[in-house]
């Protein structure tokens, strides 16, 4: 499906999940990924270190509703990042 | 600030064209979705185009199946601001999400298609996904 802003990527517009070495998984709305950062809208963090559901259960859920945004926008160092993944595609299993 | 009118004309005709009734503020919507039997769907509109650009005929789609909603409504997010809120009243615990689309039945929501199950997909997979729903949910058949 296109978009109005092809020169951001192919994840522009996309809810996604950011997966990073550490403990925190971000899931937000891409607004642009390249080789230095991510930069997402609307996002959420999940920690593995807090209280609170697993990050299983957490992205199960969030596969199922979406999430509650508690950022208007962040950008992770791309250096930071294992994974990224359409949170779509965890909804169709 | 709401999105101007003349741009978002055409996106609201997509819908309302079709014969899905608009929303405009918090009073229709609230009335709209205070209606208890049946089957009642909601479709939050959007200015998105990489993902309400896949919704609407979707939702266009989906509506020429045999099994429908007994009635379909449509706020837009961006421009009816007091509606789009009305709605998310009756989606407690749903994180807020354009587009989107809801289906109620006797009032209870039973399905929920939030916008990253839209984002990117074709209009034929946004609406096979309706129409199951529809077919697990509503009664309400066209005449053919």
């Amino acid at each position: 499906m296109g978009t109005f802003h092809d020169d951001l990527g192919d994840l522009h517009g996309i809810t996604i999940v950011v997966d990073t070495a550490g403990s925190l998984t971000y899931v937000g709305r891409c607004h642009e990924e390249n080789d230095v950062q991510v930069v997402l809208h609307d996002v959420d963090i999940h920690d593995a270190n807090g209280d609170g559901p697993t990050v299983d259960e957490y992205l199960s859920r969030a596969a199922k509703f979406g999430v509650f945004a508690k950022h208007g926008t962040l950008v992770i160092p791309r250096a930071e990042v294992t994974t990224i993944r359409r949170l779509g595609e965890l909804a169709q299993g | 600030m709401p999105y101007p009118e003349e741009m978002i004309a055409p996106m609201r005709a997509e819908l309302s064209q079709i014969g899905i009734q608009e929303l405009r503020d918090a009073d229709e919507a609230d009335a709209f979705l205070s209606q208890k039997s049946g089957t009642t769907m909601v479709v939050i509109n959007s200015v998105c185009g990489c993902a309400a650009g896949g919704a609407r005929p979707g939702v266009t789609l989906a509506l020429q199946h045999e099994t429908r909603p007994d009635r379909v409504g449509t706020v837009f997010a961006g421009a009816d601001v007091e509606a789009v809120a009305k709605v998310r009243e009756f989606l407690e615990g749903i994180p807020p999400s354009s587009p989107a689309v809801a289906l109620f039945k006797d009032g209870e929501l039973v399905h929920f298609v939030p916008r990253h199950a839209i984002e990117g997909r074709d209009p034929q997979s946004i609406a096979f996904d309706l129409v199951t729903a529809f077919d697990e949910h509503c009664a309400t058949k066209t005449e053919s």
